[in-house]
């Protein structure tokens, strides 16, 4: 009951604030339009939000000075505000770079973009950068890479023409480069993922004086692992399995979506009707349902569930994939230029590649961003339920599981209360950050004026 | 009216067919394990007595479309067949099915009402918030508030739930002990105390669904407010508040009922990691600990019964946005 | 007696991708009570921008840079929103051009039309009521005691642009802005539209500003009429004085547009075999025929306007000659030997010689394409040509369409004009190297001068490469300046058919008549007179309907 009454009288105070702040604003600068037509609730919204920022600026401060004891418990908050200032640097320069390099129409499009969208770029790059270069990289890995990426831009140059091929050969060139120094520099982290290291549960901090130790600075779980390792080599499996997946469900419901939109008939209703009674069901109770059956079948042939797991929610996924994908294509199909194209005579392949295609990658792109948020996270729950990504692979669902117990230490050991909540929010900072480029992409390509 | 008459009972129809063609699936799916499951779950080593026994419990000699309708059969009168673990219970005990442990339906009937007690919790929170702030956000669109409210709606929707709920249960629970972290209910508990230990997780999901709700609401409206008769409506000196109020809203009501609608079916599927983290005795949590120990008949029938749920929460969005839309409301 | 409106020095910029750009630079403007302005231009010029800032409202990214719009005293320009807000609906009233999309579908039209009188506390609900019920009267419209009680999608376009302006009325206005009107409905609802408008614009002697791109349109409207060219101000002066005696050259070549026609050419040889050749082709969608047995020809050289109404089933003829909507019964001939029904049953032969050419060129270019791809595809597709042979080929195409081939090979059709689009698209169809080609409504999304332009290449590529020309449109002014026959058509049968100079004289059919009669004509009397030789009972639908 007490915490309502301050609830309110926060409340009552940020509005008074906030009304105050207006009058302030009104009387110094002699009623101009701007604090004229501003409302209580919007003023008081500033006040609010500058009370907020004052607080964690306290908090930031007072924890730095205090002891080291006191100030250990701030080992996360500290990495957290150090991170998002870092990141936010990072963002703000990444899009200067853009606004200087490149060609007009890319400089265009940084001097556009909002920070929030650069903020995304940035953190999916070093996503990216620390699940590709967790481990030891493997020399038949780096031909594997260059193979397959030669193939993929053959492939793009045979069907969509040069300009994705380039595009696409030149992404894999930078993976390469980075594979071949990775290669010599070693692996990012310090421990393998399952290896047991003999001090279970070290605090985080990394002074040994408060039960920390140098050489694991994020501590280790209850058996003894280190947990930064565990967290490095969890975005190569957790963030890799969710990518393969979300391929996998654009190549199916891609390529079934367009071709229903396409040929339109019986293959389309059939297909459509399909979909329909698929979705019907919630994907991840569908999902647990045949992880069930999967697991059986995993232990009679062998194969690790962990595959089946891939699969299965690749179908799921592609129903939602499909009904986009015909959506586009349906809208594009009614084009003029697409009844030109029918009546000149050309076949099937033609009309795909070349004339839907090239007009459906914005949607398409944004859609799998999305989807790869909903299977990255489906994925994390059901490895949180305990069916999912199964051991030896470390990943993150699973480490909040097992880490969910240290929660209970928050009274007198905050940093070791929050490291159930470090996977969990290495999982929702990634979704965020491509939500937030994703949602760019969106008001660009809905062509909304601001 | 007949003409909307019909568009309804259709709509009626085509949702019975989709949850018969959905209990195919459903039994279909468990039809695919190897061998038959009783084999599955004891494993190699189990006595071809053993094996036997369960089966003659679970009925698994029978073809399997009889089977299949014997199953819906008895999901329609409410009878959702023998557990796995009463099964075995049984088999190896000879008495008769039903002593110990209950049926299916006996197990789910008390979790699935802790379940709807959570959902329409979180409901009564999340929805009138979601739809004021979807409002409020389109009458002040791109301003600081509406800015820092994607923000902060973005990131909520990007969270696991399991993350939102170890954060809510930080703060809420251990650090500042307000609200209980097991959500240990019972049958006859007083309903404050219920509603009490309900909180954290119907707070937890109403995170996960508001932001979704009030972004979509949002777009609705904005979507309609470039529409030239809400030009004209401006054009006409009625307040932003009018406008919006009068001439956007009794538009958006049908992507609105949508949206609450695939929001409340979300939570169906949110309610079973949220459950689990809070031990929170509903339907969500029995489904998972069934697939853990492979019980196929829970699992089946819980199945059957989310799906139930969703596709009746569509069905009933889709009618109310039919009925909402003036077109087919007035025909010519 | 000081104006109404005075507008001084209006400049207005708009926001595209993030610069401003201005869109109006510096408009004068005098309105005084009761009196109309016609205010014309091309797309792009400006004047609904301008007729929306007379009411101190900008859309969305489009801002008032300077100038002032001074209403009764007092400037929209600075005034806050809540002055503004007193004054819109109330004094100064809207009718946009889309009656249909600008009455909002959840509300009853009288509900709609109270609203402002109600709010502004001009009158209580019940008085209001009973007023529009008396204008929707004065506007001739139907059952005026009822039709108020219905929803938007329950009346037609024509009923629906009274209704709108019946709305207006409904706190009796000093100022009306008309935003092109009538643009969207077939000439004989528009007419029954502007003499509605006229009417009780006059009776209420309510100020008006009446935009619109059609002059003929305006000069039955306006008393003075205003020239805008890309925001800048051209000339203004009275209508009898601007139709007779335009002192800019713009003005004048605006004027001169309708003068264009082709010489006539000597009649068709009695059986020479004609190109295409439509034989009692009865088409359906569905269950629903939407073509009654229709029969006509088009030989070499000529061009055959196909005109009627939205729903007349011009544009399903064209589907049933491509083979896109196969007919139910009857057959297309090409060179007297019949074509297979179904499109996908053609060989590429049959393919090539019929192309066609759309009404939105944005949607017929594809927007990931360039302009070199586009063309360059039907030239490898179906002359086999590739590489520099391919390219030179689009050069000559490009050339041939007067355009310069190196400045726009590479182009994507977004950095076209409307205009250069539409001749991208016609040589596309030349690729092919057809022998017909169907023109669909290929000037009506276009201004009038960019339309002469068009028709005249058109002309002259028949010319040099004896084409035949399948017309469609519904304009009798493009049919007078192109065609050599006319096919009019009337709910998917042929009302009239025959030789161009034979259809303009009379005697006609009775719909060709009163299709004919319904074309606005440039003389400021024609409204007046066509009333009155029509009796007031017997304009528009009405006359449509008595046939």
């Amino acid at each position: 009951m007490s915490l309502l009454i301050w609830i309110v009288a926060l409340v009552i105070a940020v509005t008074a604030g906030g009304w105050l702040f207006r009058f302030v604003g009104q009387t110094a600068t002699g009623n101009a339009p701007y604090f004229r037509d501003m409302t209580v609730s919007v003023a008081a919204g500033y006040v609010g939000s500058f009370l907020l920022l004052a607080w964690i600026a306290y908090t930031y401060v007072s924890g730095q000075q205090a002891d080291p004891a006191e100030k250990n418990k701030y080992f996360f908050f500290f990495i957290a505000i150090h991170g998002f200032v870092a990141f936010s640097i990072m963002a703000y320069f990444f899009r200067v770079l853009g606004t200087k390099f490149g060609t007009e129409g890319s400089k265009k499009m940084f001097r556009q973009m909002p920070l929030t969208a650069s903020f995304g770029i940035v953190i999916i790059f070093a996503y990216a950068f620390v699940a590709l270069f967790a481990g030891q990289i493997a020399v038949s890995s780096i031909v594997i890479v260059g193979i397959i990426g030669l193939a993929i831009s053959e492939i793009l140059r045979r069907i969509g023409g040069d300009k994705p091929a380039a595009t696409s050969a030149a992404a894999f060139a930078f993976i390469l480069i980075g594979m071949i120094i990775m290669y010599f520099v070693g692996p990012i982290a310090p421990y393998g993922q399952e290896e047991i290291l003999g001090a279970a549960n070290v605090v985080p901090g990394g002074d040994p004086a408060l039960g920390g130790n140098p050489d694991f600075p994020l501590g280790t779980d209850q058996i003894g692992r280190d947990i930064l390792s565990r967290l490095i080599y969890g975005a190569q499996n957790t963030v890799g399995i969710a990518f393969a997946t979300t391929c996998l469900a654009f190549l199916l419901g891609g390529s079934l979506g367009f071709l229903a939109a396409t040929l339109g008939g019986w293959l389309d209703q059939l297909l459509s009707r399909a979909v329909d009674a698929l979705m019907a069901i919630p994907s991840l109770i569908f999902a647990l349902l045949l992880m069930t059956i999967a697991s059986v079948w995993s232990n009679q042939i062998g194969i690790p569930l962990t595959y089946f797991m891939i699969v299965i929610i690749a179908v799921i996924d592609a129903t939602r994939v499909f009904r986009l994908a015909r959506a586009v294509g349906s809208s594009i199909v009614v084009m003029d230029y697409i009844e030109a194209a029918k009546l000149r005579g050309e076949g099937l392949t033609y009309l795909i590649f070349r004339e839907i295609l090239p007009n459906a990658t914005a949607p398409l792109l944004a859609e799998f961003g999305l989807r790869f948020c909903f299977v990255f996270l489906t994925i994390a729950s059901l490895s949180f339920l305990g069916v999912g990504i199964q051991p030896p692979l470390a990943d993150w669902g699973t480490m909040v599981r097992d880490l969910a117990q240290f929660i209970n230490f928050a009274a007198f050991a905050p940093q070791v209360a929050v490291t159930p909540l470090l996977a969990a929010g290495a999982i929702a900072l990634l979704t965020v950050a491509v939500n937030f480029v994703v949602d760019w992409m969106l008001h660009k390509s809905s062509g909304l004026k601001e | 009216m007949p003409g909307l008459l019909r568009i309804i009972i259709q709509r009626l129809l085509l949702g019975l067919v989709t949850l018969f063609v959905v209990s195919i699936i459903i039994f279909t799916a468990v039809n695919l394990l190897p061998g038959d499951f009783a084999q599955a779950i004891l494993g190699q080593g189990a006595t071809d007595e053993a094996v036997a026994a369960i089966r003659e419990e679970l009925g698994l000699n029978k073809h399997p479309v009889l089977r299949y309708l014997e199953w819906l059969g008895g999901a329609v009168q409410g009878d959702l067949g023998t557990s796995m673990s009463q099964a075995l219970f049984s088999s190896f005990t000879g008495s008769e099915t039903g002593s110990g442990l209950g049926s299916v339906a006996e197990q789910i009937a008390p979790r699935f009402r802790n379940t709807m007690f959570l959902a329409s919790v979180t409901a009564a929170i999340a929805v009138p918030i979601s739809i004021i702030l979807g409002i409020l956000t389109a009458l002040y669109r791109n301003s600081a508030f509406d800015r820092s409210m994607n923000i902060f709606t973005l990131s909520s929707i990007s969270s696991p739930e399991f993350f939102l709920a170890y954060v809510l249960i930080l703060f809420l629970a251990v650090m500042n002990p307000i609200f209980p972290s097991l959500s240990n209910i019972y049958e006859g508990m007083p309903f404050g105390d219920r509603l009490e230990k309900t909180m954290l997780p119907a707070l937890t999901l109403t995170l996960a669904v508001t932001a979704q709700m009030m972004r979509m609401t949002r777009a609705a409206i904005i979507n309609l407010l470039a529409s030239p008769y809400i030009e004209m409506a401006r054009l006409k000196g009625l307040s932003p508040m009018r406008v919006i109020i009068k001439h956007a809203l009794p538009n958006a009501l049908a992507p609105i009922i949508n949206v609450v609608a695939l929001n409340l079916a979300y939570l169906i599927t949110g309610v079973v990691v949220v459950e689990v983290v809070f031990v929170y005795p509903g339907i969500g949590q029995l489904f998972v600990d069934s697939v853990k120990i492979r019980d196929i008949p829970v699992v089946q029938a819980c199945c059957l019964i989310f799906a139930a749920a969703y596709i009746l929460l569509n069905l009933l969005a889709d009618i109310l946005s039919i009925i909402s839309n003036p077109r087919l409301r007035h025909p010519k | 007696m000081s104006a109404l409106l005075k507008i001084r020095g209006l400049k207005i910029e708009g926001r595209s991708d993030e610069v401003w750009n201005p869109i109006i630079n510096g408009v004068d403007l005098d309105l005084n009570k009761g009196e109309v302005l016609g205010l014309i231009g091309e797309s792009g010029a400006g004047k609904s921008t301008v007729g929306l800032a007379a009411m101190g409202f900008t859309r969305d990214g489009v801002r008032i840079s300077a100038g002032s719009v001074e209403f009764d005293g007092v400037n929209l320009v600075t005034a806050s929103a809540a002055v503004k807000r007193g004054l819109l609906g109330k004094r100064i009233a809207y009718v946009a051009q889309s009656a249909a999309a600008s009455f909002n579908p959840a509300h009853k039209l009288i509900d709609q039309h109270t609203e402002a009188p109600v709010q502004h506390g001009v009158s209580g609900r019940k008085e209001s009521e009973a007023d529009a019920i008396e204008l929707y009267e004065r506007l001739r419209l139907p059952n005026p005691e009822e039709i108020g009680f219905r929803y938007p999608h329950q009346v037609s376009g024509g009923q629906l642009q009274r209704a709108m302006t019946a709305m207006a009325m409904a706190c009796r206005p000093d100022l009306i802005i008309f935003d092109e009107p009538t643009t969207a409905l077939d000439v004989t609802t528009q007419i029954e539209v502007l003499a509605a408008i006229r009417d009780i614009v006059e009776q209420f002697d309510t100020a008006a500003i009446y935009i619109t791109h059609d002059l003929a349109v305006v000069a039955q409207m306006a008393d003075k009429i205003k020239v805008l060219l890309k925001g800048d101000e051209v000339e203004e002066a009275d209508t009898r004085t601007m139709l007779s005696a335009p002192q800019e050259d713009y003005t004048k070549s605006l004027w001169a547009v309708r003068s264009f026609e082709r010489p006539t050419k000597p009649a068709v040889q009695t059986g020479a075999t004609p190109v295409i050749s439509v034989k009692n082709v009865t088409a359906a969608y569905g269950k629903v025929d939407v073509l009654h047995d229709i029969s006509f020809d088009m030989h070499e050289g000529r061009t055959v306007a196909v005109v009627g109404e939205s729903g007349s089933g011009k544009s399903t003829a064209a589907r049933c000659i491509t083979g896109l909507l196969p007919p139910r019964i009857g057959h297309i001939e090409y060179m007297g030997e019949a074509l297979p029904l179904d499109y996908r049953k053609r060989n590429k032969m049959q393919l090539r010689q019929a192309q066609m050419i759309y009404q939105m060129a944005d949607t017929a270019l594809n927007p990931r394409k360039t302009i070199g791809e586009i063309i360059g595809r039907p030239v490898q597709f179906y002359m086999g040509l590739t590489g520099p042979q391919r390219r030179k080929r689009v050069e000559e195409l490009l050339a041939e369409i007067e355009l310069e081939p190196t400045q726009y090979i590479d182009r994507l059709p977004s950095e076209l004009s409307g205009g250069q689009k539409q001749r991208i698209g016609i040589a596309r169809a030349l690729a092919a190297e057809p022998k017909f080609i169907i023109c669909d409504e290929v000037t009506s999304a276009l201004d009038q001068l960019v339309a002469e332009g068009i028709l005249k290449l058109l002309a002259r590529l028949q010319d040099e490469l004896g084409l035949s020309y399948m017309f469609i449109t519904h304009d009798l002014a493009t049919v007078r300046a192109i065609a050599d026959e006319v096919v009019v058509m009337k709910d998917g049968r042929v009302v009239e058919q025959g030789p161009k100079l034979e259809m303009f004289q009379p005697p006609h059919h009775p719909y060709t008549d009163l299709l004919l009669s319904s074309v606005p004509e440039m003389d400021p009397d024609w409204l007046t007179n066509l009333l009155e030789s029509r009796g007031v009972d017997n304009i528009g639908d009405a006359a449509v309907d008595k046939m």
